[in-house]
């Protein structure tokens, strides 16, 4: 069974003015010219390959840290590896403002953490510890102490899945 | 959803929802019989043979070792089955169910092709989801869906005699943005949706995952279900919403008269009217039409008719690739492939090539291309820019050399 409470630093992708990137589309988190990969330790080298300032991404991030973005992370394609190559990079999980319907069922059926926190601007810093408790439905920034709950609520089907460690496990 | 189930759902409510057709690409394919045998053993069954398909539409021909060989592990797991496999000659997936009556008004489908949306053009329930999903539902028929809270769209407003439904599906996707309509389903209505033929409701169900929609519903029309019965082989029904059905938002847009629209790299959300793009003098390389979002017949015709008393400039190439074999199959009986070919244009195999990177060339740095696809986000089909615009604009582009706004040709 899958730890129920998430922890890990805060590693925010931000533009030149501080702001979490919005739209960060699926060809910017993992491209299609990799599609044809199936083995996961080869899609942790691609993850944000193609996102402009974040090319070296994979050699920036600690395991266990969480992506943290701003609205509409993951838009595009249905391609499960941009979830996968986050998981292959021991990444905590992902907080984003908004999430993209396909990428946030994606990560929830692979058991990837992932929260939606619409009023997250300006909460986050890097290296922030953050706390995803799935039991309680909260994320907790341990900096300021601050207890965050995620919109839309995190739902009874992603905890179940999540407890599960993924829809395939599921009986 | 509650038609399906039989019982009242609504938003925001858990569901197991049952599927009448479950696909894979090639695209995807090889990761979902990868979950599949890992979770379930080398000799697990799927819930039901007949109602999954494999569609090899991303790299037809396959043009990557990688890709072969995704394809055959596909091919080797479909045959043990006895699943169907519409291989690389077969066409694009989402056209081919609808094409062949599969996907119909209150059906339900999922594949791995995040514009499986595009089924909304024919009243199903169409979802694009990733390899798990898809290796689950081989295995139960079944996906989870947390019930989308539903938008009702009305459009006002009428298509200007040079514009199409890609023009109008633009001014739409302008007005919502990529993250306009971000987990809702959407209901279409209006006089100049409801005059759309299917290759135009195709075009405007298809870009729906560019809003971040989760279902994009079009009810079909009489002359939509007609056609539907025919390929069904069995009477169809349109679907309507329920009389009490309780919409999160209603909105109305009034696009006027809708002229051709265009959208300018890097996101399909940055329309602006031909007009006013063509007043810069946007010079170009390539032009493409073809794509789910206009790979049908009458989008062929359309792009035609702004080549036919001329040719494509020098310097400039034009790519074609129809959505499915019948569409070429098409165009070929009724002379177009040939106009097209006297007229300088460059006529590929069906598929996904022209999104699908590679299959029909990439862009080089600097390169610009005026593209029918749906996507023109950085670096997706190279370094090159990409513009999204309707056939007409495409075609009156690759006469004119620059971006040009489409004669009007009826």
């Amino acid at each position: 069974m899958s730890q129920m409470r998430v922890t890990g630093s805060a590693f925010p992708l931000v533009d030149a003015s501080g702001a979490l990137l919005d739209n960060i589309d699926t060809d910017m988190i993992f491209h299609n010219r990799w599609l044809h990969i199936t083995e996961p330790s080869q899609m942790a080298q691609h993850a944000f390959g193609n996102l402009e300032g974040y090319e070296d991404f994979t050699a920036r991030v600690e395991p266990g840290s969480w992506v943290v973005v701003g609205r509409n992370f993951g838009a595009g394609s249905s391609r499960q590896q941009a979830v996968e190559c986050f998981k292959a990079l021991g990444c905590a999980g992902v907080i984003a403002r908004s999430v993209a319907p396909i990428y946030l069922r994606n990560a929830i059926n692979t058991a990837l953490p992932i929260a939606q926190m619409p009023d997250l601007a300006g909460a986050i810093e890097l290296g922030d510890e953050l706390v995803l408790d799935f039991a309680t439905g909260t994320v907790t920034n341990l900096r300021p102490g601050q207890v965050h709950v995620p919109t839309p609520a995190i739902s009874r089907v992603q905890v179940e899945i999540y407890r599960a460690g993924g829809l395939l496990n599921l009986q | 959803m509650s038609a399906k189930l039989g019982r009242p759902v609504a938003a925001s409510e858990v569901i197991w929802l049952p599927q009448d057709v479950v696909t894979a690409r090639d695209f995807g394919g090889a990761n979902v019989i990868k979950n599949f045998l890992a979770a379930y053993g080398e000799n697990a069954d799927v819930f039901d043979a007949e109602r999954i398909r494999f569609t090899f539409d991303c790299n037809a021909p396959a043009n990557t070792a990688g890709y072969a060989t995704n394809q055959q592990i596909c091919r080797d797991f479909a045959r043990l089955r006895g699943i169907r496999v519409h291989d690389v000659d077969a066409g694009i997936g989402s056209h081919l169910l609808i094409e062949q009556g599969l996907a119909l008004p209150g059906l339900t489908a999922i594949g791995t092709d995040s514009h499986y949306n595009i089924l909304g053009a024919v009243g199903a329930l169409g979802q694009g989801m990733g390899d798990v999903d898809i290796a689950y539902a081989f295995r139960t028929g079944q996906v989870w869906f947390e019930v989308p809270a539903t938008v009702r769209v009305n459009i006002d407003g009428q298509l200007g005699p040079n514009a199409s439904a890609k023009d109008l599906t633009l001014a739409v996707v302008h007005h919502f943005g990529s993250g306009g309509l971000l987990g809702r389903a959407v209901e279409f209505y209006g006089d100049v949706v409801e005059t759309l033929d299917l290759p135009g409701r195709i075009t405007l169900a298809s870009m729906a995952t560019e809003m971040s929609a989760v279902i994009a519903l079009i009810p079909p029309e009489a002359s939509v279900l007609e056609w539907l019965a025919e390929r069904a082989g069995v009477p169809t029904e349109t679907i309507t919403a329920d009389p009490d059905t309780q919409y999160i938002e209603e909105v109305t847009l009034d696009l006027g008269v809708i002229e051709p629209m265009i959208a300018e790299p890097y996101s399909p959300t940055r329309v602006r009217p031909v007009s006013a793009v063509a007043g810069e003098g946007v010079r170009i390389d390539t032009g493409f039409i073809g794509s789910c979002t206009n790979g049908r017949f009458e989008d062929f015709s359309e792009g035609y008719a702004q080549l036919e008393d001329g040719s494509i400039v020098a310097g400039v190439t034009l790519k074609l690739v129809p959505a499915t074999r019948e569409v070429y199959g098409q165009m070929l009986s009724e002379g177009l492939i040939e106009r097209f070919f006297q007229a300088g244009a460059l006529i590929h195999n069906q598929g996904c090539g022209g999104c699908a990177a590679g299959q029909v060339g990439m862009t080089g740095e600097g390169e610009v291309q005026v593209s029918t696809s749906n996507r023109n986000f950085r670096g997706k089909q190279g370094a090159g820019r990409t513009y999204l615009a309707s056939p007409a604009t495409v075609a009156a582009s690759v006469r004119a050399g620059r971006i040009t706004v489409p004669e009007v040709r009826r």
